[in-house]
């Protein structure tokens, strides 16, 4: 048999899956997003509508308000996340003994967090007589009502993600062993402190890491749906109704498919743009040792 | 610039360790804080419920099953034994499917030319990075129509066919890491291209492979809008579906059950982290897994 011929066999199977069960769904909702589909209705086919749905969808207060709360989830979330996920292999790259039991530590909830357990959990250490308030409660702070008002929501959910830097972690810290410790050494002697090596030398020789992170986090931050489905369902007034439960509840709840699949093509435009957007400014910030990509 | 102060040896040592004790101190204080909802919980779980939200420590005042036994049995019709029996009969072809298919498939790709390759690989990179929100309502369509909804199948189907882009990432960055020398000398001894994957590949690739069940047991362990969206009759729930059950707002939530099961269903994920931490280790920083 050719050789030619026998990779296309082995990746026959893949092929088969990706026009399946990517390529053609994606079209599909392209198209479905242009029609009126409503399952809920007996018998009901698409019934092409042109881009009304996205005229309606800008029009409608609740996708506005979930675009909303998914754009300030991820604003908020990514920075802390990573700086947190930074900072912490940071410290522990200095050669600590114990790291990997320091290691283990941060990356238990990263295993855990996609659980509902987890989102379980939060969700009843967030309630008015919670642990959180116990805590508080310790230094003598009135206890917060943190899931009905909705900027303590949104903290909640925030939280909830960052607390989840773990993987982040573990892909900086396989990055900072990468870099050479004589440069460090040569600038000690220069008499550059801690934190100015950490400026000038681990940032820029990471870059293409933080862009990695950044790109992944990106991707996850817009879908969030688990956690923030159990801590706080949607409330309080749609202020953690994110753009992933708007879908959810107009294709699943409503059986709303085109409309559903309007709401989905935006969110995607949204995180295809700002991974592009991501993509065209590595090079104002990206270091790449070897002159090419990653 | 600071000009470099000059300090003697011993002084430098002493600063040394205050700052390492420093580093120590701030890292186990944020681990604490990190891991003790956690630990909380466990404890909280043996507690009885007028107890749990009265005090901010973990240690119950007696060691009490009682609500790990209710918690199992629910107030519905069904027990965990069912819910985790539901969850074990997609979780264990989920992850063999994902070993097989990934497996073939970065072998494909990382040992052989064919037409086209360029284009297809840039388009297993792609998917990558492609948002599964855009899919998800024509897949579901898709198997309303072929009448598989409320089945497991659409939550197998992808695995199957090679759509994990991650574990497959994975396999062709560990693939690539093999030395070529060893297929050629397989072929040389007379084995095929299946006998080289059989043979020189799996042994190589055994840490991967791990890794790969073990990510692939805790994604979809943990997996809750697939079964959400797919799975509707009650006696085909999931664990991540079923824990949801107990925390109907409407109703008192008896929390040391919720507690319970929800440390019952987090067992598995913790035991398989300690029992293969390494693993977990090189799947992440190897292939830059999600988190």
């Amino acid at each position: 048999m050719k050789k030619e011929t026998v990779g296309l066999i082995y990746i026959a199977p893949w092929i088969l899956g990706f026009l399946l069960l990517t390529a053609w769904p994606i079209l599909t909702s392209f198209y479905y997003s242009l029609t009126d589909y409503s399952l809920a209705r007996v018998g009901q086919t698409p019934a092409f509508l042109g881009i009304q749905n996205y005229v309606h969808l800008f029009k409608d207060q609740r996708f506005l308000d979930s675009m909303r709360a998914t754009l300030v989830y991820t604003v908020f979330t990514i920075p802390f996340q990573l700086a947190f996920a930074l900072f912490v292999a940071f410290i522990l790259n200095f050669k600590l003994k114990a790291i990997n039991f320091y290691r283990t530590a941060y990356y238990i909830p990263s295993i855990l967090g996609g659980n509902i357990a987890v989102g379980v959990l939060w969700r009843s250490m967030f309630q008015p007589e919670g642990l959180v308030n116990i805590f508080l409660g310790i230094f003598d702070f009135d206890p917060i009502n943190w899931l009905s008002t909705p900027v303590g929501a949104m903290i909640v959910l925030i939280l909830l993600k960052v607390w989840q830097f773990g993987s982040s972690m573990l892909i900086f810290l396989a990055a900072l062993k990468e870099i050479p410790q004589e440069l460090y050494e040569s600038s000690s002697l220069d008499g550059a402190s801690k934190w100015r090596q950490f400026v000038s030398i681990t940032i820029p020789l990471i870059t293409p890491t933080i862009f990695f992170n950044l790109v992944m986090q990106l991707n996850n931050a817009f879908q969030e749906f688990n956690g923030p489905f159990i801590v706080t369902g949607r409330g309080p007034l749609n202020a953690t109704y994110l753009s992933s439960m708007f879908i959810y509840d107009k294709a699943f709840k409503e059986f709303d498919m085109g409309y559903a699949s309007a709401a989905s093509w935006v969110l995607f435009a949204l995180i295809v743009s700002s991974t592009l957007i991501l993509f065209a400014s590595q090079k104002k910030w990206v270091y790449y040792s070897d002159g090419g990509g990653k | 610039m600071d000009t470099v102060p000059v300090i003697s040896d011993k002084k430098k040592g002493h600063r040394k360790m205050v700052q390492s004790m420093i580093r120590y101190v701030i890292l186990t204080v944020v681990a604490l804080i990190m891991l003790y909802p956690i630990i909380w919980m466990v404890g909280a779980s043996f507690k009885s419920n007028s107890e749990i939200f009265t005090s901010i420590g973990f240690i119950p005042s007696t060691i009490d099953f009682q609500a790990y036994i209710d918690g199992w049995r629910t107030k519905g019709d069904y027990t965990f034994t069912l819910y985790f029996i539901n969850t074990f009969q997609y979780v264990i072809p989920k992850i063999l499917f994902t070993l097989v298919s990934s497996t073939i498939t970065a072998y494909g790709f990382a040992r052989f030319d064919f037409p086209f390759k360029k284009v297809l690989f840039s388009l297993l990179m792609a998917t990558m990075f492609l948002p599964q929100v855009v899919t998800r309502i024509p897949l579901y369509l898709f198997w309303n129509r072929l009448d598989l909804l409320d089945t497991y199948v659409p939550l197998l189907a992808n695995s199957f066919l090679g759509q994990e882009p991650f574990f497959v990432f994975m396999m062709i960055q560990f693939i690539r890491s093999i030395p070529r020398d060893l297929d050629e000398a397989a072929i040389v001894d007379g084995c095929s291209s299946f006998g080289v994957l059989w043979r020189v590949m799996i042994p190589a690739l055994k840490p991967a492979l791990i890794s790969c069940v073990i990510f692939q047991f805790v994604w979809s362990f943990s997996d809750f809008l697939g079964p959400l969206i797919y799975i509707t009759s009650q006696d085909k729930f999931p664990v991540s579906l079923a824990l949801r059950l107990n925390v109907d707002p409407s109703t008192n939530t008896p929390w040391n059950q919720v507690f319970a099961m929800s440390v019952i269903s987090l067992l598995p994920a913790i035991i398989l982290f300690f029992s293969a931490q390494k693993y977990f280790v090189e799947g992440v920083t190897s292939s830059g897994i999600k988190g």
